[in-house]
């Protein structure tokens, strides 16, 4: 049976849910015009004031908001409430850049809170359910989000923050967590542990996880099921907008929810910035209604993505979209082709090769070069050379048609690849541009 | 009559191989035959141990890839044509030898390392000539 954590907004119709989006944009742009000069200086380039903006339909007149404006106007320049109102800050990895600090009210914090807690029943979660979370805890958004949507939906929470593998699975046997919150890097790195230590899908405890805060591919959701005997669900979000939780998926398992009464998704062309309509690949843009600290409106992602509003089986309205194809930031632009490190994923675990990978590039003579080193399992090895030999050909033949381009596939020993309890490394860019 | 090879994956970079031999010297397991096979990044090292289940835990614990593989070990007579023989029966029998080595008793003997694509029918074609291959248990006493 499907549960919901808020039921009467989580399936509300879709005329509701565009009467709440038309009613809190217009106080919402009311709001930041009001409260951050930066904002009110970047409506008036435009012409607009908050008069224009009287419902949902008027969002496209907006301009955007990116990361360059979000660093420019580092670190209280987009904050439109008093410090003395805000009671936290979380901030993101700095990995692309200068980091992204978020602010946050009370009344944000728990209305983030509330978000995880939809993930999570959405993931089966009750109040009987003890719940591991092993994301982060700290500036990351990871640990704090699902450890205040635990503590909504009544779980027994283990914040054990990440690390310390041994001990995280010490805790999952000896308290039988049932639910586990990590990326999904580290719960394949758990579960391959567990594996190791000859525990198999049965005497694991665990039946479902909410992983998130990376990109991963379908392949990889059906290897970590299958070690782990349990589901997993994906879940979306940036410390922009809030963190985990501003989509998250269902029982459906076909893409996340997004948690349109408080954020309002557009698709729009990356290059011209115009609106696509529904179904389009493209570039995905969040407008954050509920937020007081740290209002984004139009804030892109940088996200490729598509949205359905689909009927889904789970009985909830709210949009969907799927797996981010892959951050911008992400890509990786080899001999003019664009290449995400998913696209790689997914060949290497097609060919049944684990989803633990490093990615080289380099520049040698003028000419980029990609190097996939992917670690020799007992199930892959052969004493065969021949055969070994023929399986490395054929992942360099899935590489091509995949990505169209030429890779080297290098076979490393087991363990070489540092394993990541957080957000992995997937990609050594060696190139000096 | 076959014996048991173990066969681990190298990387094949400076070091890797001296690693690989290093474990096996401190849990002291004692080779009878190693040879190494390999290509630009990686490479397969093959040895014939007095203990393949101790050798393997070993190999296990010191975190290595490993398979362990029947081959056939015969004794090669010391004589003109002693291989030739050998693989003449093989050949007479369509049994096809994928790689061989060599190796030396404490006598003197010579030994030949085959993996073979069928094993069965190699022994009973060498045995049906008189040609003596190794088990398991004569190997620990050579």
């Amino acid at each position: 049976m499907e549960r919901y954590y808020q039921p009467e907004i989580e399936c509300a119709s879709r005329e509701q849910i565009k009467a709440w989006q038309d009613e809190r944009l217009v106080k919402q742009v009311r709001h930041v015009w009001e409260n951050v000069p930066y904002y009110r200086k970047k409506m008036e380039e435009k012409g607009l004031t908050p008069d224009d903006i009287r419902s949902s339909d008027d969002l496209h007149k907006l301009p955007f908001i990116t990361k360059a404006d979000l660093r420019e106007a580092y670190p209280y320049g987009l904050v439109a409430k008093p410090l003395k109102e805000c009671v936290r800050i979380q901030s993101t990895s700095g990995t692309t850049g200068k980091r992204v600090v978020a602010f946050y009210t009370q009344h944000d914090i728990d209305l983030w809170e509330d978000c995880c807690a939809r993930a999570i029943m959405a993931a089966g979660g009750t109040e009987e359910d003890v719940c591991q979370v092993s994301y982060g805890y700290g500036l990351f958004t990871g640990g704090p989000g699902l450890n205040g949507g635990s503590h909504k939906v009544g779980c027994l929470t283990i914040p054990t923050s990440s690390g310390n593998t041994e001990r995280q699975i010490m805790f999952i046997q000896d308290l039988s967590a049932t639910i586990l919150c990590c990326t999904p890097s580290y719960a394949a790195y758990i579960g391959e542990t567990m594996k190791e230590m000859g525990l198999t899908p049965d005497q694991i405890p665990l039946k479902a996880g909410i992983f998130g805060a990376e990109a991963w591919s379908e392949e990889m959701r059906q290897d970590i099921q299958n070690t782990l005997g349990i589901k997993a669900y994906d879940i979306y979000g940036l410390t922009e907008l809030s963190g985990p939780g501003v989509s998250f998926e269902c029982s459906a398992q076909t893409g996340m929810h997004i948690n349109e009464d408080h954020f309002i998704a557009e698709i729009i062309d990356p290059d011209t910035g115009e609106v696509l309509p529904e179904g389009s690949k493209g570039e995905l843009v969040f407008t954050s209604i509920t937020k007081e600290a740290f209002p984004l409106l139009r804030y892109r992602t940088r996200d490729i993505c598509m949205l359905t509003r689909e009927k889904c089986s789970c009985g909830r309205t709210h949009v969907k979209m799927c797996k981010p194809m892959g951050r911008s930031d992400d890509m990786l632009i080899i001999r003019g082709v664009n290449v995400f490190p998913s696209q790689i994923e997914t060949v290497l675990l097609n060919h049944g090769y684990p989803a633990n990978y490093q990615i080289i590039v380099d520049r040698v003579k003028n000419t980029d070069t990609l190097d996939v080193q992917v670690e020799m399992t007992p199930e892959m090895f052969t004493d065969n050379m021949g055969e070994i030999s023929k399986r490395q050909k054929e992942l360099v033949d899935g590489l091509r048609s995949m990505l169209g381009l030429a890779a080297k596939v290098t076979l490393v020993a087991p363990k070489t690849i540092v394993r990541s309890e957080g957000k992995a490394v997937r990609v050594i860019d060696k190139r000096k541009i | 009559m076959s014996i048991k090879q173990i066969s681990v994956f190298l990387e094949n970079k400076p070091g890797m191989l001296h690693a690989m031999t290093d474990v096996l010297a401190r849990r002291e397991v004692d080779m009878r035959a190693f040879t190494l096979a390999e290509t630009s990044d990686f490479g397969i090292a093959r040895v014939i141990v007095d203990d393949v289940y101790k050798t393997s835990e070993v190999m296990k614990e010191a975190g290595y890839v490993h398979s362990i593989n029947d081959v056939l070990c015969v004794v090669i007579p010391d004589e003109p044509g002693g291989l030739n023989r050998v693989l003449q029966v093989l050949a007479a029998a369509q049994v096809n030898v994928e790689y061989m080595y060599v190796f030396l008793g404490h006598q003197g003997t010579a030994y030949m390392i085959f993996k073979v694509t069928d094993i069965v029918a190699a022994t009973a074609a060498l045995s049906a000539r008189d040609i003596k291959t190794v088990d398991q248990e004569d190997l620990e006493k050579l």
